[in-house]
């Protein structure tokens, strides 16, 4: 029974595909788990979008929208209706060619994610052997996407927030790339599957996911802070910061089009979540071992809304980080922090088992991330205020 | 050759094309763009998946946006006079891209031989290229590397001169 | 430490929400239209004309010497002085305003018509949801719309309409002790002259 409501989706797809004929059983089961991808993504956006809201309301001491519907749950939806309705408008010397293309190529390489991503036991639409570097290679053409759309608006603020963005996303991709690339070296694959096969067994009740590891531990942080850089979120947003750059590269975009951004980012941020949740919090398998029996699925969405939880939480905190200073932060300090994680990890692989690797790789990840953190806090260039006034 | 080889084929040579017969340079680099991406589709109908995802990754993720960024800082966006957009060498062009085809096209033929397409294609992992990276081929791994270093050091010094010669 | 702020911002914020679920006197806002905050003694938006009385056509304390209309830096007050003179609360015959227009479109609530009014006949109002559909002539209140008795202005500006007050009868009893002290003296003088110019 327990199996049965784990494989519900799959047990499901199956039998759906059993009515088309052999030759297109494939292909009907991945056109079922596309349709239900595409479907799924935005009904979770609109929560997320509702959530963040009411969050980011809440932890600023007021209430969130709470008028339409009660406690305003149908908010996502009159959102949806005023950007369906809205006048289309296109400014008359922009690139029209291209100003149509850029959302969407935002929204399908922020989809294109999904495909290698296991949402559950066997629940993954292609099993990808180099699923991670599918990853990222979409991700990497998310960038491309940006710099069209602040490109053909043929504006001022739109480009300067295109190349804003632009150089952000190219600057934390290497920190993201390194981070991960620690989960691969001690797993021996880049098929997620087996990623998170390797996280899915437990010494007594405690699981081996990777983030309980001290090399995961940084890893994981790194992860997050590279994860909120790419996907243009707080504190990272100057690119689209609404009370600097107008709206960075989609100012001229009203309408569908920006709701397509919209759409972009938090399937953007859902898809890198969902990577976060299968490298480092071990994906579908739950925390606790006399916990399996609930479905993995719901063990993966529950990760996937708590990392978004955690997103919101972040944006609700922090203040927005200038240009230079994240570009210093990024690769003054995560990046040498990242290189030195991929040798931790290999310590860490090569010490053998028992309390020494633990107390060893902390100490190295500890020592390093005070070091240069003093020296990133060091303010020398910034001396007590000195004062001139008119003669 | 299967009808999907030719469309992708089709999309790579017609990326190219447009990418030097179109008036708008950013069209041109985005035109490029759409024949490394076109590439990166045949290396997996070829099923090399990992110098697919490659291609994608590093050409349109990094090259194509290093495109980009130069045609900005370098010249705005107004289309080149009428008849600029080819140069008046234009016939010697011609010839040595015709003579490198040629000499190109001899090799890969020559070196084919007599195995026809059909032999089947051990499926390689990614396992095996990085053991054969790590293992055979480590020397030119560690020459490409130091030449990205170098590179790297060479762009932070170029930027640095700059900065210096500003003040 | 670095990183050690971010921690307790995080602190901060997490405290910040779930607090907001447990005590309710830690949301700072209100739900606007249900509720309203009360508004201070101080607030100012528009202004309105003062009048004593039950008859506000009778009573209006405006007497229509237009130094407001002068002042007013964006010139949103229009005054139509009267014909003729109706008496006031002394009783001394004095001009009214025909016609006093307010375009609250312009007006900026700068109070400057309240601080040069020598008759305390104009003062500021609360009054903020004015908001109308007709964008022309909505806005532009007239004599009838502008004029709110002194009871009101007690209700709005306590301890001002009471200072205000205070002036007005003092100013009134100064007025009466000095029109008695002048009968008296023309009385005396008139019963002095009569004696003297007999003698």
């Amino acid at each position: 029974m327990v199996e049965r409501l784990d494989q519900l989706f799959v047990l499901l797809s199956h039998w759906l595909v059993s009515f088309l004929p052999a030759g297109l059983q494939q292909a009907g089961g991945i056109l079922i788990g596309v349709v239900v991808i595409v479907c799924l993504y935005p009904a979770l956006f609109a929560i997320a979008v509702l959530m963040e809201r009411k969050g980011l309301g809440r932890m600023q001491n007021r209430y969130g929208p709470n008028r339409v519907g009660p406690y305003g749950i149908l908010q996502p939806v009159a959102d949806g209706i005023k950007s369906l309705t809205k006048e289309d408008i296109v400014p008359l010397s922009a690139d029209s060619a291209v100003h149509f293309l850029a959302p969407l190529v935002v929204v399908v390489t922020s989809f294109m994610g999904f495909a290698v991503m296991p949402m559950g036991r066997n629940m993954v639409l292609v099993d990808l052997d180099a699923g991670l570097l599918f990853y990222f290679a979409m991700g990497a053409s998310t960038e491309l996407a940006v710099f069209m759309a602040g490109w053909s608006s043929r504006n001022k603020y739109s480009l300067l927030g295109a190349m804003r963005a632009v150089a952000q996303m190219i600057s934390y991709e290497v920190p993201l790339l390194l981070s991960s690339l620690a989960v691969v070296m001690i797993t021996g694959s880049l098929s997620l599957t087996k990623i998170v096969a390797a996280q899915n067994s437990y010494t007594g009740i405690f699981p081996h996911w990777y983030i309980f590891t001290p090399w995961g531990f940084a890893g994981f942080l790194m992860y997050a802070i590279s994860t909120t850089a790419e996907t243009n979120r707080s504190p990272f947003d100057l690119p689209e910061g609404e009370s600097e750059i107008v709206a960075g590269y989609h100012t001229e975009y009203s309408g569908f089009k920006f709701a397509l951004f919209f759409l972009g980012e938090y399937v953007a941020m859902f898809s890198i979540s969902g990577l976060g949740t299968t490298l480092f919090l071990g994906g579908w398998s739950a925390p606790f071992s006399f916990l399996t029996w609930i479905p993995s699925w719901i063990w993966f969405f529950s990760k996937l809304m708590l990392s978004i939880c955690v997103f919101i939480w972040l944006r609700g905190t922090l203040p927005r980080l200038r240009q230079d200073q994240l570009m210093n932060f990024a690769w003054k300090f995560v990046l040498p922090l990242s290189l030195l994680n991929l040798l931790v990890a290999a310590m860490w692989r090569f010490l053998g088992d028992g309390w020494e690797r633990w107390v060893f790789c902390s100490a190295v990840l500890l020592v390093a991330y005070v070091v240069v953190g003093l020296q990133e806090m060091r303010s020398d260039h910034f001396g007590p205020r000195s004062y001139r006034y008119v003669e | 050759m299967s009808v999907i080889s030719y469309i992708l084929a089709a999309i790579t040579v017609g990326g190219g094309l447009a990418a030097v017969l179109l008036k708008n340079m950013v069209h041109c680099a985005l035109a490029v763009s759409l024949a490394f991406a076109g590439l990166a589709l045949l290396f997996l109908d070829l099923d090399a998946q990992f110098a697919g995802f490659v291609q994608i990754l590093v050409y349109v993720g990094a090259v194509a946006i290093l495109v980009v960024f130069a045609i900005l800082l370098t010249r705005s966006s107004e289309t080149p006079k009428d008849g600029g957009v080819f140069s008046p060498t234009w016939l010697a062009g011609l010839v040595v891209a015709a003579a490198v085809f040629a000499v190109i096209g001899w090799a890969v033929l020559n070196s084919v031989g007599g195995l026809s397409y059909e032999t089947a294609v051990p499926a390689v992992t990614v396992q095996q290229i990085g053991q054969e990276l790590m293992g055979r081929y480590v020397l030119p791994l560690e020459i490409v590397a130091l030449l990205l270093t170098v590179a790297t050091i060479g762009a932070v010094i170029v930027a640095m001169h700059e900065k210096e010669d500003a003040k | 430490m670095l990183g050690e702020g971010i921690l307790k911002g995080l602190a901060e914020t997490a405290r910040n929400f779930v607090g907001s679920y447990v005590s309710k006197e830690r949301l700072t806002t209100v739900e606007y239209p249900e509720q309203k905050i009360a508004p201070v003694e101080a607030t100012r938006d528009f202004p309105f004309l003062v009048y004593d009385g039950k008859d506000w056509d009778a009573g209006l304390r405006c007497v229509s010497c237009q130094i407001c209309e002068k002042e007013c830096p964006p010139k949103c007050i229009f005054i139509e002085k009267s014909k003729d003179k109706k008496p006031d609360a002394t009783g001394k015959p004095q001009f009214y305003p025909a016609r006093f227009d307010i375009d609250i479109s312009v007006c900026m609530s700068c109070q400057i018509c309240v601080e040069v009014c020598p008759f305390d006949a104009i003062k500021m109002d609360t009054e903020f949801e004015l908001s109308t559909t007709d964008r022309f002539g909505g806005l532009l209140l007239d004599r009838e719309q502008l004029a709110k008795s002194n009871e009101y202005y007690h209700q709005i500006h306590p301890t001002e309409a009471a200072a205000v007050d205070a002036r007005l009868a003092a100013e009134r009893a100064a007025a009466e002790a000095k029109a008695k002290a002048a009968a008296k003296a023309a009385a005396a003088s008139s019963a002095a002259n009569p004696a003297g110019g007999e003698a």
